[in-house]
């Protein structure tokens, strides 16, 4: 049966991919490639009836972005999303510290849902849709 | 043609000081000894066309090129205008720049940030609550027969750590486990191999696993002699495949696992059978590993800082690494990100006595975390400009954050144009550090590492320590016009009540 | 340069044999010279006030990588003391570990001119050299930690001595270090697998050699590289009961490699090395029992590493003393091993005069101090920060010049201390003369630094002025006026420029000198692609990225000695 939506924990972090393409320069491909992405287990993916590079909706109550699916490399982590963090994440993740400086980047609750009509905007269009420039 | 050797790597906090680097026509060509982040960076990205090669200055809602005085002079008249400006990055940038931003942040009485508010600002914390037994990389070589990464994934964000510094590499008391984790490699795959084999050939069905939990137990290689490496994480990585045993974790738990390897380790009972998702005999053969080990080591990363719990699951941590120490040799270190924000803790610190989260309003240096912290001050929105250095907070903060930090004027220094620099108002082209000028830099176990310069900078372009001397002064300029300016129109203001005073006191005289 | 000339004060010089004589002092182009030109000259009316050279320290931590963690992980330690910037100096904080900066003024406006850094990793030597750099108005200099150095432990083992002094010259010169620093030899290698070595004739595992074998070695690797100063030692079992006899042992194991009646070792902070007693309960004195032998013999010189009665931080490169403090304290502990060459360790640390340990860890400092006949023998300090801050420094003076000092102190001090204290027994008190000497002449003597610690014809034109009159204040008893006096000069003169005047900054445009020793050896140490091979295979850096290159060294001031090997 295929659900509609994914309550999950979402992880953000590094990848080797990210790191590359950050070097190589935000604006360029492969960090669009490689950032805007989200990676979800493949029994998370059946259950959304999702296939990698389609696309999703990552929506947590600090906002919500679209970006490309792709399957977790190995292992099985069911309930677990991860985003490599960049302009995309971001978009989700919250700016509560708990008076500690530190945002909310890591394991809190999101919903995932597959999004066909939607586009992943890139990192300028992104950014004028948010940030106004 | 000219090559150079030892030349360091200015990514990631490893700073791997062993590359070999081909430049002609001064530009590089060929790398060697890096890894894949390296040879994005210093072969492909520092001369990509995302260079900034002129400051730029927002006209209009537009970048306009315009000329370096103007840029400072701009940049500078904002920081002075500005009631309580905020200062922020520094992680890639050298000492000698930081030093210079020190005094900056204090001539302005602004608020002072670095990078590791949102990487490890809290184990900084945490050290400041318990301290913190360390060592530097090259003592965990020679020695370490156990090797924990927990909540990181050096593969990818530290590629050359494991081959450089741990596993991997042959120290003077241990050996590289590197031929081991080859032949385990090569066994996996020819098992593999079988078993598609006999798939195929539809006489092989793997008997079926009950799956009471998504972890394994852990392998009697776990309590071997020589080397081995643990890695903890709420998922499987490339980091965890290459380890003796993995150890997967419910995320927001660390909390919960290091507090029972705590009682473990100190010869309590638990009463229960799970902790975060791991039953407590599996967390039983990692303690006796702990306890039983020459020399161990913990690595640590943002999983844990960012993690529900924050500065308290590294504060707990650290206890653990005390408590073992009274059973044998343990050493535990955060696996710094960016490769100076090291550097960024440790000039601030010999400044001003605190490591970051510095407020200067008062004329001295203060110190809160949670309150001078970045994202602290753009959620109250506190601060009414920000300048950023060395850093890309416009692609690593939270959506909010940025909002706020767009409602104020905003100078970027950068060398390349990064998700902050398109959102400038004041946008300074910057020299690579490490590719265009030398400098220091301070490895993720603070020894200094001295950055080498192999090509020219682009034309015009200023260093970081360079820019900021002369936003420096530029400010000091301003500051002393406004004085003296200010200076005058009370002179003014006073000859002019003088004279009112007198001819009031004429007409007075007048009238009587 | 301006000419500066100080006119009518007590000249205190005790390097030129001069004890309160009234003189005038005349300064030129940096230096003292023999007279100024009257007219032209800034005239300084020093009388009724006391001249000294400025203040040579030789044994305090100020910068590096221990220091700058010990910063780091105590902000409870600054919040108490902020230092606000003013036109002329940066801010800061303190207290027992201030900024860069703040160190520099502080021991400015207490008449110091020169400060020796304590240790430091040599791994770690840029660190320190660029916090030197941010320390202004004082000349500084560092010693590299080698006693558990690879390098030296092998080729001692080996019987080498001359390979092992090119390799220290290495060094020295690679780090631009100005002594050879030995902490707990052999201690810190064996701490790399947490284990420690208990006399000086215990095994360092792995190595088949013996702290008396390093020490022995090292010191005649000083010698062969004629450096200004001696090994610089902190002796095995610091900071343990019983201990007194592993000094002892330490000392007479180098008795006779004095052969001219010079010294040999400076051994430094004593009083943590003269502990008696089986363990904490029945804690006591060493004091009597160092001191006669230093009285009988001629080739050590001490530091006092006086314990303050306040709050403050311990660091060293000794780390398993430092983890058997927090064993003892359970108070946040810090632990820094480097690679190849040593280890560290911090731990915040409250003396109070109610524990018994304590007071009598106060009053052993003193003991010894004042039991020592020669005051060329040993020096003040308080092992800044591990007995207590450098601003403390005016305390220990007032302490050792006034017995009604001691005595008030004491009286205060647990029961068990004031009973077992020899304080009540020892009626010496310092005259200024004295103090002059354990300050400033005779520190500068133990370092080979023949401009500074006094005011002859040539010195540095370092000079301290004291709001003491020897003449009509009796300093035994206003103890309390003459601390005040030390606490804040009246005139702080450095390089021939007033740079502090009654507790503030004047002048803050002398970044101070780094002292650095460039040793020749007649046979260079040999750096081929073997050794870049050793090298990779000992440290986790290339060997090109390790040693302090001349840029970060802001004001270098370079001493060449010619090596007999």
């Amino acid at each position: 049966m295929v659900e509609k939506k994914l309550r999950a924990t979402l992880i953000t972090g590094r990848t080797i991919d990210q790191g590359v393409g950050k070097e190589l320069g935000k604006g360029s491909q492969e960090y669009f490639d490689n950032v805007a992405v989200c990676f979800l287990d493949k029994a998370d993916m059946i259950k959304l009836g999702l296939k990698p590079k389609m696309n999703i909706r990552v929506t947590s109550k600090f906002g919500s972005v679209v970006v490309k699916v792709k399957k977790f490399p190995r292992g099985a982590n069911p309930g677990i999303v991860f985003m490599p963090c960049g302009l995309w994440a971001n978009m989700v993740c919250g700016d509560e510290t708990y008076s500690m400086g530190m945002p909310l980047y890591k394991g809190f609750a999101v919903e995932v849902e597959p999004a066909p009509n939607d586009v992943v905007l890139g990192l300028d269009e992104l950014m004028k849709k948010e940030y106004g420039r | 043609m000219t090559e150079f050797k030892s030349v360091v790597c200015p990514i990631c906090g490893c700073l791997c000081d062993d590359l070999e680097i081909t430049v002609e026509n001064n530009e590089i060509v060929k790398m060697k000894n890096g890894c894949a982040v390296c040879e994005a960076k210093m072969v492909y990205g520092y001369k990509s066309e995302e260079r900034i090669l002129k400051p730029m200055i927002r006209k209009d809602g537009k970048l306009v090129p315009v000329t370096m005085d103007e840029a400072i002079h701009k940049a500078a008249q904002i920081l002075v205008d500005a009631k309580y400006p905020l200062l922020y990055g520094w992680s890639s940038s050298t000492n000698e720049a930081q030093r210079i931003g020190v005094e900056l942040a204090e001539e302005l009485g602004s608020t002072l940030d670095n990078c590791a508010s949102i990487c490890h600002g809290p184990s900084v914390m945490a050290t400041q609550e318990i301290g913190i037994p360390t060592a530097t990389l090259g003592q965990i070589r020679h020695r370490a027969d156990l090797i924990v990464y927990w909540a990181c994934n050096p593969w990818t964000s530290h590629p050359r750590h494991v081959e450089r510094y741990t596993a991997f590499t042959e120290g003077r008391f241990e050996k590289s486990e590197w031929k081991n984790y080859m032949l385990k490699l090569k066994g996996e795959t020819g098992k593999k191999k079988i078993e598609a084999a006999s798939k195929r050939l539809g006489q092989y069905s793997p008997p079926p696993r009950p799956q009471v939990c998504m972890v394994d137990a852990p392998p009697k290689s776990i309590q071997k002699m020589g080397r081995k490496m643990i890695v903890v994480d709420v998922r499987k990585t490339k980091t965890a495949e290459a380890a003796d045993y993995f150890l997967q974790v419910e995320p927001n738990k660390d909390y919960e696992i290091f507090s029972a390897l705590r009682c473990l380790v100190n010869d309590q009972e638990l009463d229960i059978d799970k902790v975060g998702g791991v039953p407590v005999d599996y967390l039983k053969d990692v303690a006796d590993a702990m306890i039983n080990c020459e020399f161990g080591a913990i690595f640590f990363g943002l999983g844990l800082t960012q993690s529900l719990g924050r500065f308290r699951n590294i504060e707990v941590a650290i206890a653990l690494t005390r408590d073992l120490n009274r059973r044998t040799k343990f050493v535990i270190s955060p696996m710094r990100g960016h490769f100076n924000v090291t550097g960024a803790n440790i000039v601030f610190a010999w400044q001003t006595g605190y490591p970051y989260a510095i407020d200067f309003s008062q004329g001295y240096p203060q110190y809160n975390p949670g309150e001078f912290t970045i994202n602290d001050l753009l959620r109250r929105g506190d601060n009414d400009a920000t300048l950023v250095i060395s850093s890309d907070p416009g692609a690593h903060f939270p959506k909010s954050s940025m909002q706020n930090m767009m409602k104020h004027p905003l100078i970027t220094i950068n060398p390349d144009m990064n998700a902050i620099s398109r959102l400038g108002d004041v946008v300074f082209p910057a020299q690579w550090c490490g590719i265009e000028y030398s400098g220091t830099a301070y490895r993720m176990d603070s020894v200094p590492i001295p950055l080498k310069k192999v090509v020219e900078p682009p034309p015009g372009i200023l260093n970081d320590q360079e820019l900021l001397e002369r936003i420096l002064n530029e400010v000091r300029a301003i500051k002393a016009q406004k004085t003296e300016v200010q200076t005058k129109v009370k002179g003014e203001v006073r000859s002019a009540a003088k004279t009112v005073k007198k001819t009031a006191k004429r007409t007075k005289r007048k009238v009587a | 340069m301006a000419e500066i000339l100080v006119k009518n004060g007590f000249v205190v010089d005790p390097t030129n044999k001069i004890d309160g004589e009234k003189m005038d002092i005349a300064i030129k182009d940096g230096k003292i010279v023999k007279k100024v030109n009257e007219r032209k000259a800034k005239i300084i009316d020093a009388s009724g006030l006391t001249v000294m050279a400025g203040g040579v320290d030789i044994h305090s931590h100020i910068a590096g990588a221990e220091v700058n963690m010990g910063r780091l992980i105590r902000p409870e330690d600054h919040y108490k003391d902020a230092v606000r910037k003013t036109k002329l100096t940066r801010s800061g904080t303190g207290y027992s570990i201030p900024s860069t900066f703040v160190t520099g003024y502080r021991y400015s406006t207490m008449g110091y001119t020169t400060v020796m850094n304590g240790s430091f990793a040599p791994l770690k030597a840029k660190h320190v050299h660029e916090e030197l750099n941010d320390i202004p108005l004082l000349d500084k200099g560092t010693y590299p930690l080698l006693g558990d150095w690879w390098f030296v432990l092998e080729n001692l083992a080996k019987g080498d001595i001359e390979e092992c002094a090119r390799h220290v010259a290495w060094m020295m010169q690679s780090t631009k270090g100005y002594a050879i620093k030995v902490v707990n030899p052999g201690g810190l290698e064996s701490w790399g697998f947490g284990h420690n070595v208990h006399s000086i004739d215990d095994q360092v595992p792995n190595f088949c050699i013996t702290p008396r074998e390093i020490v022995r070695g090292l010191i005649k690797v000083d010698k062969m590289l004629n450096l200004p100063h001696t090994i610089h030692l902190h002796t095995n079992n610091l900071g343990q009961p019983g201990n007194y006899k592993t000094t002892l042992d330490t000392m007479r194991a180098i008795e006779d490699l004095s052969t001219d009646g010079k010294p040999v070792a400076h051994i430094t902070h004593i009083q943590f090395a003269s502990f008696a007693g089986d363990d904490w309960g029945k804690f006591r004195s060493g004091a009597d029992e160092i001191s006669k032998y230093i009285n009988a013999h001629n080739h050590i010189t001490l530091d006092m590493g006086q314990v303050i009665f306040t709050d403050t931080t311990t660091m060293t490169a000794d780390g398993p003393f430092e983890y058997t403090l927090y064993t003892l304290s359970g108070h946040k502990w810090v632990n820094s091993d480097v690679e190849t060459e040593a280890s560290g360790g911090i731990i915040p640390f409250t003396y109070k005069k109610n524990n018994a340990v304590n007071a009598i860890q106060w009053s052993i400092g003193l003991e010894i101090a004042l039991l020592v006949k020669d005051p060329w023998k040993i020096f003040m300090t308080t092992d800044h920060p591990n007995g207590g801050p450098f601003m403390s420094y005016p305390r220990v003076l007032a302490w050792l010049m006034s017995k009604k000092a001691r005595e008030a102190t004491l009286k205060r001090c647990h029961k068990k201390a004031q009973k077992k204290s020899l304080l009540p027994s020892i009626d010496r008190e310092l005259s200024l003369y004295e103090l002059a000497i354990v300050t400033r002449a005779g520190t500068a003597k133990a370092l080979g630094m023949p401009n500074k610690g006094h005011l002859g014809v040539g010195a540095d034109g370092d000079v301290a002025i004291f709001n003491i009159n020897p003449e009509t204040t009796d300093i035994a008893k206003k103890y309390k006026a003459v601390r005040k006096a030390f606490k804040e000069s009246v005139y702080t003169i450095k390089d021939g420029k007033i740079v502090a005047k009654d507790g503030e900054v004047v002048d803050n445009t002398t970044p101070g000198r780094t002292m650095w020793v460039d040793v020749k050896t007649k046979q260079p140490c040999i750096i081929n692609e073997e050794m870049k091979r050793k090298f990779r295979e000992y440290w986790s850096i290339e060997y090109e990225n390790y040693p302090v290159s001349d840029h970060y060294v802001k004001v270098s001031d370079k001493l060449t000695v010619e090596a007999s090997v």
